[in-house]
C-alpha cells in the first residue's frame, strides 16, 4: 500500500507540473499578443497627442522627438484660432444635441413599445428597423440635399441634425428597447396595483431604473452625429460642422493644423468611450442581435 | 392591460415610422430617381453613362473594391484575436476590452489624420525606422506615384479605427457560448487551437456573419480616411459622389455613385448569406 501511495504522490505533481508548464507558456504568449495588440491601438493615440503638443516651429523637425521636451498648447491654439473653427465646433455641438433630442424623443417610445407590449406587427417593425442598417447611409445624403433646397433647409444646422437623426434612430429604437427589456416589468405592475396610472408607473419606476442605460444610448447617438463627415460635407457649404470644416480645409492647411485638428476631434471620442465603458458590449453588441 | 391599451404600442411606434418614411425610405427611392432621370424628370441612362465615362470611375471602383478585400481579412484576424484575449480571463479583463474598444468612437477623419502623423515624410514611422537603423533617410510613403503604398496606409488606418466594432460583436457572441461546451472540450483534452477551431468558431458563426456583413457595408462607404491619407492621390466611390455633389454640382451623377455603393453592398451581402449560411437559416 505504501509504494502505491508513494507513486501517486510522485505522479500527481509531475502531471500538474507538465500541464502547468504548458499552461504557463500559453498564458505568457497570450499576454504577449494582448500587449502587442494594445500597443497597436494605443500608440497612435499617444503619437497624435505628441504631434499636437509640439510647437509649430518644430513641426517639420526630423527625426521627431518621441517624448516631447515640453507640452505646448501653441499648435492647438493656432488651430482653434484659425478662421471658422470655433463656430463650426459649436455647430457640431448643436447638431449633436438636436439629433440626440429628436432621436430619443421619437426612438425611446418605440423602444419601450417593443419591450413592453405584445402586438401584431411587432416583428415586422423590428425587422424593418433592423434592415435600415443594410443600406449604406452615403446614399441618403445626396437626395436629401436636393430636397432641402426645396424646403429651405440647405446649409442649416437643423437640416444636418434631421439627417443625423435618420442615421441614429434605428440604433436608438433597438438600444432603448433592450434597455427597457432589462427593467423588470413586475415593478411597473406593482406600482399600478398600488394606485399608479400606467404613465405614473413608467415615470416613477421604469424611467429611473432605465436612466443609466438611456444615458449611454444618448452618448452613442451623440457620437454618431459628432463623427459624421460625409453627410455634413454634402449638406453644408458655409455653415459647416467641425468635421466638414476640417475636411474642406485639409488640402490647403499646414500639417500642424491637421495634427491639432485630429487631436481635437479625437479627445471627445475617447472621453465618451470612458464614460460608457460599462455599456460597450450592451450598446454595440446588442444592436446587431 | 395589453387588451385595454391595444392602441398604445401603435401610438408609440408611429412617430418613428413617420420619421423613417420621410428621412429614410423617401430619399432611398429618390436616389434612384435622381440617378435615372434628367432635370425634367424623363427616364434616361445619360447620368449613368456620364458616370461610367468619367476618367475617375474605374479608379474609384478598383480602389474601393481593393480596400474592401484587403481590409476585411486583416480586421477579422485582429478582431478575433482581441475577442479571444478579452474572453481568456487575463488579469484586468475589463481593461483589455476597454483598451481595444478605444477607437470605437473615433471618426474616420480623425483616424485618417492620426495615421498621417505616422506616415508623413517627417513622421513617426520614418523616425522610428531610422532610429533603429533600418533606413538611413526618410521614405516617402504617401505619394500618388506609389498607389499601393497609399492603399496600405489606408488599410492600416481602417484596421486601427474600425476593428473595435467587430471585436465587440465577437465578444458578445463568445459570451453567449455556454461554458459547459468548453469544459467538455477540456475534459477530452482539447488543445486551445482545437477548442477555437471545433467549438468556438462554429458557435460564433451567426456573430461572424453579422459582423462581416456590417463591416463590408461600411467598408464600401470609406471616405474621410482616404481623403486624409491619399489627398487626390487615390479616389473611392463615396469621394466621387461627394465631388459630383458639391464641386461639380451634378446631383444626378452623384446619386449614380451612391446607387453603385448600394448595389455593391447588396451583392456582397447576398454573397455572404449564400457562402456562409448560419444554422438557423438551414433549418428555416
Amino acid at each position: 500500500m505504501r509504494p502505491v501511495g508513494a507513486t501517486d504522490r510522485a505522479a500527481i505533481p509531475l502531471a500538474r507540473r507538465r500541464r502547468g508548464a504548458e499552461w504557463f507558456v500559453t498564458r505568457s504568449l497570450t499576454y504577449l499578443v494582448a500587449l502587442v495588440l494594445a500597443l497597436f491601438v494605443v500608440a497612435p493615440i499617444y503619437l497624435i497627442f505628441v504631434a499636437a503638443v509640439t510647437p509649430r516651429e518644430l513641426a517639420f523637425d526630423y527625426p521627431r522627438a518621441l517624448i516631447p521636451s515640453e507640452i505646448s498648447t501653441e499648435t492647438i491654439s493656432f488651430f482653434l484660432n484659425a478662421s471658422g473653427v470655433v463656430p463650426s465646433f459649436w455647430r457640431s455641438v448643436q447638431v449633436a444635441i438636436i439629433t440626440l433630442a429628436i432621436a430619443l424623443s421619437i426612438g425611446a417610445p418605440a423602444g419601450y413599445a417593443l419591450a413592453r407590449y405584445a402586438f401584431r406587427g411587432r416583428e415586422t417593425y423590428r425587422l424593418t428597423v433592423l434592415s435600415t442598417r443594410a443600406f449604406p447611409i452615403v446614399i441618403l445624403a445626396i437626395p436629401i440635399a436636393v430636397t432641402y433646397i426645396r424646403w429651405g433647409l440647405d446649409d442649416s444646422v437643423i437640416g444636418v441634425a434631421f439627417m443625423h437623426t435618420a442615421l441614429a434612430l434605428p440604433f436608438t429604437v433597438l438600444i432603448t428597447s433592450s434597455i427597457f427589456v432589462s427593467v423588470p416589468r413586475d415593478l411597473e405592475e406593482a406600482a399600478q396595483t398600488l394606485g399608479c396610472t400606467p404613465l405614473q408607473a413608467f415615470v416613477k419606476v421604469s424611467l429611473p431604473l432605465a436612466l443609466p442605460g438611456l444615458a449611454a444610448a444618448a452618448i452613442f447617438t451623440w457620437v454618431l452625429s459628432w463623427n459624421d463627415v460625409f453627410a455634413a460635407a454634402i449638406l453644408t457649404l458655409t455653415n459647416q460642422t467641425l468635421p466638414a470644416k476640417i475636411l474642406s480645409a485639409l488640402t490647403q492647411s499646414p500639417i500642424y493644423y491637421q495634427f491639432a485638428a485630429g487631436f481635437v476631434m479625437l479627445v471627445p471620442s475617447l472621453v465618451v468611450i470612458f464614460f460608457i465603458r460599462r455599456y460597450l458590449l450592451g450598446l454595440w453588441g446588442r444592436v446587431v442581435k | 392591460m395589453t387588451a385595454r391599451l391595444g392602441w398604445a404600442p401603435y401610438v408609440l411606434l408611429l412617430p418613428s415610422l413617420v420619421y423613417l418614411a420621410i428621412f429614410f425610405a423617401t430619399p432611398m427611392a429618390q436616389a434612384f430617381a435622381l440617378a435615372l432621370q434628367d432635370r425634367d424628370g424623363n427616364w434616361t441612362l445619360a447620368s449613368v453613362m456620364r458616370m461610367i465615362d468619367d476618367p475617375n470611375f474605374r479608379d474609384s471602383v478598383t480602389t474601393t473594391v481593393a480596400l474592401v478585400i484587403l481590409v476585411l481579412p486583416v480586421q477579422f484576424v485582429l478582431a478575433m484575436s482581441m475577442a479571444l484575449i478579452v474572453n481568456a480571463r487575463l488579469k484586468g479583463q475589463g481593461l483589455w476590452l476597454y483598451l481595444y474598444a478605444l477607437p470605437l468612437g473615433i471618426s474616420e477623419l480623425a483616424a485618417g489624420i492620426v495615421w498621417v502623423s505616422v506616415f508623413t515624410q517627417t513622421g513617426w514611422l520614418n523616425t522610428i525606422l531610422q532610429g533603429i537603423g533600418i533606413i538611413d533617410r526618410p521614405i516617402i510613403w504617401q505619394s500618388s506615384e506609389t498607389p499601393w503604398l497609399l492603399i496600405m496606409t489606408i488599410v492600416l488606418a481602417e484596421a486601427w479605427r474600425a476593428t473595435a466594432i467587430i471585436m465587440i460583436i465577437l465578444v458578445a457572441g463568445l459570451q453567449s457560448i455556454p461554458p459547459e461546451f468548453l469544459e467538455a472540450a477540456d475534459v477530452y483534452g482539447a488543445t486551445t487551437w482545437q477548442k477555437v477551431r471545433r467549438v468556438i468558431l462554429p458557435m460564433l458563426r451567426p456573430s461572424l456573419q453579422v459582423a462581416i456583413i456590417l463591416r463590408t457595408i461600411l467598408a464600401f462607404q470609406v471616405f474621410a480616411t482616404v481623403v486624409a491619407l491619399a489627398g487626390t492621390g487615390l479616389t473611392v466611390l463615396s469621394r466621387e459622389a461627394q465631388r459630383w455633389a458639391t464641386d461639380i454640382d451634378n446631383d444626378h451623377v452623384a446619386a449614380g455613385y451612391a446607387g453603385l455603393i448600394l448595389l455593391l453592398s447588396l451583392v456582397a451581402t447576398l454573397l455572404y448569406l449564400w457562402l456562409l449560411p448560419t444554422r438557423e437559416e438551414h433549418r428555416a
